[in-house]
């Protein structure tokens, strides 16, 4: 947790030297606290305040990168407990548990491996693959390495095995799972050899904390954390009090980001548990099934809880083909924020009747905040047909405005000289019966 | 060493409210449902016990859709044509509340038949909402509130272009209602006191602040609902309401959930992918504090059940 001016200022020397080119101890205070400065312009500051410092610059989850050749997943880093506060950053990693018993190994990961989805113009994909060891843990690793580039979890509690295993990811930061307290010594040591982060696992917080202190002993920073949630309120509570310690009272040991296994009590399960998890602050989340109908959802979900509220999502303004419009389809007029875009195009599809949705540049905002702001009117809206070459793709020249700026339509005649200006309903779930009734 | 769990302490807490009525209290009602009462945020148990876990009420309407999934005609089947028989269903297969939605075609008659058909096929409590258009909406609900005097009713939706002729009725026949506000705070808090000033005892509004489905704006209403139940854990009064939400409605108007054929194989089986979009839909608003979640289909309502169950495990 960041320290306050006045918190900072208690560390320094309170001289006054102005070495440092502030006129005071408490204006420099200040400025470290708006990280402004650095620690290192005071040359008076004692070895205690500075490491004192240091640890509370440090973020209050820490950072995981696990790293493949070529690919990475970052987890960690995050700062508030509710998105609206700031942002989630780090999504969580989604891995797919295989087992390396499993004589369809290779093909299971690489189907997995290939998985793509497009969402809003993004593709989405699994991070990487979690390996139990319940077989020939090198030989599957082999195997699985030889038909993806994701990072890697190697599940499994014998270190020679792990150690070996770990030889053949070379220049990989793979995640081990999971160190308890009869085994931490071996398995830190092999995490610490082989650079690999590691998962600790206890059966209560306190007993978490004790054992992550322990693990660093031993000289292994990276940690990812199994709070052991057996069902949804006990993983609920354990996330949220993990969280809340590190963020609200700089709780050092339990300052990793967490690990959950999605389908431990059941298949049936699986899409709740790992929804559950995503909300609420896993940093890594595996799944048992490779089954696009939950994995789609879930990425978007995933998607959805990460974006940053202060940046709303914006599509491209463009013209939009819906249902393979022709000549005489009908131009529908909309703005560029997502919500609005995503309400429209939803609707026109759902009619099945096709026509072309002209997006304009609203910069991001829904037809009633941008026609008040300006953002939405009919310079505009003939600028986009111009730019966007809407007359030579129609032979019927007939747009449709929104019903919330139906007073722009005078304007937009006046714009558009031989357009048809018709106004159309207020609300997109309005859109599938005007269009059957009215524009037909 | 044992750790000391930071717990937030609240001033304020959200209000308990039932709907329906048994005859003792002036319904017909053989079961009704509280909900509400928490003084923390969502099933965080360790802070305080939750009063009362969110319900699941499932949505029916006065004549069959014809604008619905066929994968919901296939469960509901000819029940959907009799709103008695689906309320009757709706019940079997886990509801504690059920929703009428009536629709433009319905007469004053067929909607006051409807409304009355339901109460008379099922025990459970009910909310009944206007097809949405508020001249059709006000003509429609005001008859069926007037007959159904004292059952303590959800009546919907109020909405800030049209709550005064629903609030006037409801406070008539002893009904509640539900505070419908486009996915913003300050929107959602000036309904509720507009609603109020009209002299609404506070214990029979319930707040609807919108959602989106997953991928199609969920991100908005769940930090709205976030920061609705904290302003309201904070002791603003006027957002204290239990928080009804619609992830049926929503769910089942995506294109994932709606369309089977032509849509690109990496959306995977048509039918678990609807249900998986209407239950990560609902099971995020449950994480965001919804108190009421209004679903369509049995699966999503077994799913949903079975996790707030969980959540209401203290840990």
């Amino acid at each position: 947790m960041a320290l306050s001016g006045i918190q900072i200022y208690k560390m320094l020397p309170q001289t006054n030297c102005k070495e440092c080119g502030f006129p005071t101890c408490l204006a420099f205070a200040m400025k470290l606290a708006a990280k402004q400065v650095e620690l290192g312009s005071c040359p008076y500051v004692s070895e205690a305040s500075k490491k004192q410092l240091a640890e509370s610059a440090a973020p209050p989850i820490r950072l995981i990168t696990l790293k493949a050749n070529g690919t990475e997943v970052k987890v960690g880093n995050e700062v508030v407990m509710f998105r609206h506060e700031k942002t989630f950053y780090n999504k969580p990693g989604l891995f797919l548990r295989v087992k390396a018993s499993d004589p369809d190994l290779a093909k299971k990961v690489a189907q997995a491996d290939a998985y793509k989805v497009n969402y809003v113009g993004m593709d989405f994909t699994l991070d990487g693959f979690a390996i139990e060891a319940d077989g020939d843990l090198p030989a599957a690793v082999k195997a699985v390495r030889a038909v993806t580039k994701r990072p890697l979890m190697l599940i499994g509690s014998d270190a020679t095995l792990l150690d070996s295993s770990l030889s053949l990811l070379a220049g990989e930061s793979t995640l081990i799972y999971a160190a308890d307290s009869s085994n931490y010594e071996a398995l830190a040591d092999t995490a610490k050899k082989h650079k690999a982060a590691l998962v600790v696992k206890a059966d209560s917080l306190d007993a978490l904390a004790d054992l992550t202190q322990k693990v660093q002993a031993k000289g292994v920073e990276d940690m990812v954390l199994d709070l052991g949630g057996k069902n949804l309120g006990e993983w609920l509570t354990r996330s949220t009090q993990a969280l809340k310690l590190a963020l609200k009272a700089n709780f050092k040991p339990l300052g990793y980001p967490t690990i959950f296994f999605a389908a431990q009590n059941g298949l049936d399960k699986e899409a709740v548990y790992a929804a559950q998890a995503i909300s609420k602050y896993a940093g890594f989340v595996v799944l048992d099934t490779f089954a696009p109908e939950m994995i789609y959802p879930l990425l978007v979900l995933r998607e959805n809880i990460y974006t940053d509220p202060q940046k709303p999502i914006q599509v491209q303004p463009g013209i939009y083909e819906i249902n393979s419009p022709k000549p005489d389809s009908p131009v529908l007029v909309t703005t560029n924020f997502s919500i609005t875009y995503f309400s429209v195009a939803t609707e026109v599809e759902r009619t099945g009747l096709p026509a072309w949705l002209l997006v304009t540049d609203a910069e991001g905002m829904s037809v009633l905040t941008a026609w008040a702001a300006g953002k939405f009117d009919a310079e505009r809206i003939a600028k986009a047909i111009k730019s966007f070459n809407v007359a030579d793709k129609v032979s019927k020249k007939r747009i449709v405005l929104p019903g919330h700026v139906a007073v722009l339509s005078g304007e937009v005649e006046e714009e558009l000289a031989g357009w048809e200006i018709r106004v159309g309903p207020r609300e997109a779930v309005d859109l599938p019966a005007f269009m059957k009734q009215v524009l037909n | 060493m044992p750790i000391e769990i930071p717990k937030d302490k609240w001033p304020g807490s959200i209000k308990a409210i039932t709907i329906g009525a048994t005859a003792a209290e002036g319904g017909t009602r053989t079961r009704t449902v509280t909900v509400g009462g928490q003084t923390t945020m969502p099933y965080l148990q360790y802070e305080a016990p939750t009063p009362h876990k969110s319900i699941i009420a499932i949505e029916i309407k006065s004549r069959k859709p014809e604008d619905w999934s066929a994968l919901l005609a296939e469960t509901w089947g000819a029940a959907m044509t009799d709103p008695a028989q689906w309320a009757q269903k709706a019940e079997e297969a886990g509801a504690d509340l059920i929703v009428l939605t009536l629709t433009v075609e319905d007469s004053v008659e067929d909607a006051v038949r409807a409304v009355k058909s339901v109460l008379a096929a099922t025990g459970l409590p009910i909310a009944v909402w206007g097809p949405g258009q508020a001249e059709k909406d006000n003509e429609l609900l005001v008859p069926v509130s007037e007959a159904t005097k004292g059952e303590k009713i959800l009546l919907g939706i109020c909405e800030d272009k049209n709550y005064r002729t629903i609030v006037a009725t409801a406070m008539a026949n002893g009904h509640l209602v539900q505070s419908r506000a486009p996915m913003d705070v300050n929107l959602s808090k000036q309904l509720n006191i507009l609603i109020s000033d009209m002299g609404m005892p506070k214990d029979r509004i319930i707040m609807d602040p919108t959602t989106g489905a997953l991928g199609y704006g969920i991100e908005y209403g769940y930090s709205v609902m976030e920061r609705l139940r904290l302003a309201a854990l904070q002791g603003d009064v006027m957002t204290q309401f239990p928080m009804l939400v619609t992830p049926g409605f929503e769910a089942w108007k995506t294109k994932e959930a709606k369309v089977g054929e032509g849509v690109p194989e990496a959306w995977g089986d048509w039918k678990n992918r609807s249900i998986n979009w209407e239950t990560l839909t609902a099971i995020a608003l449950v994480e965001s504090g919804a108190d009421i979640i209004v679903l369509r289909h049995p699966e999503t309502v077994k799913r949903i059940k079975e996790a707030i169950e969980e959540l209401m495990v203290a840990a």
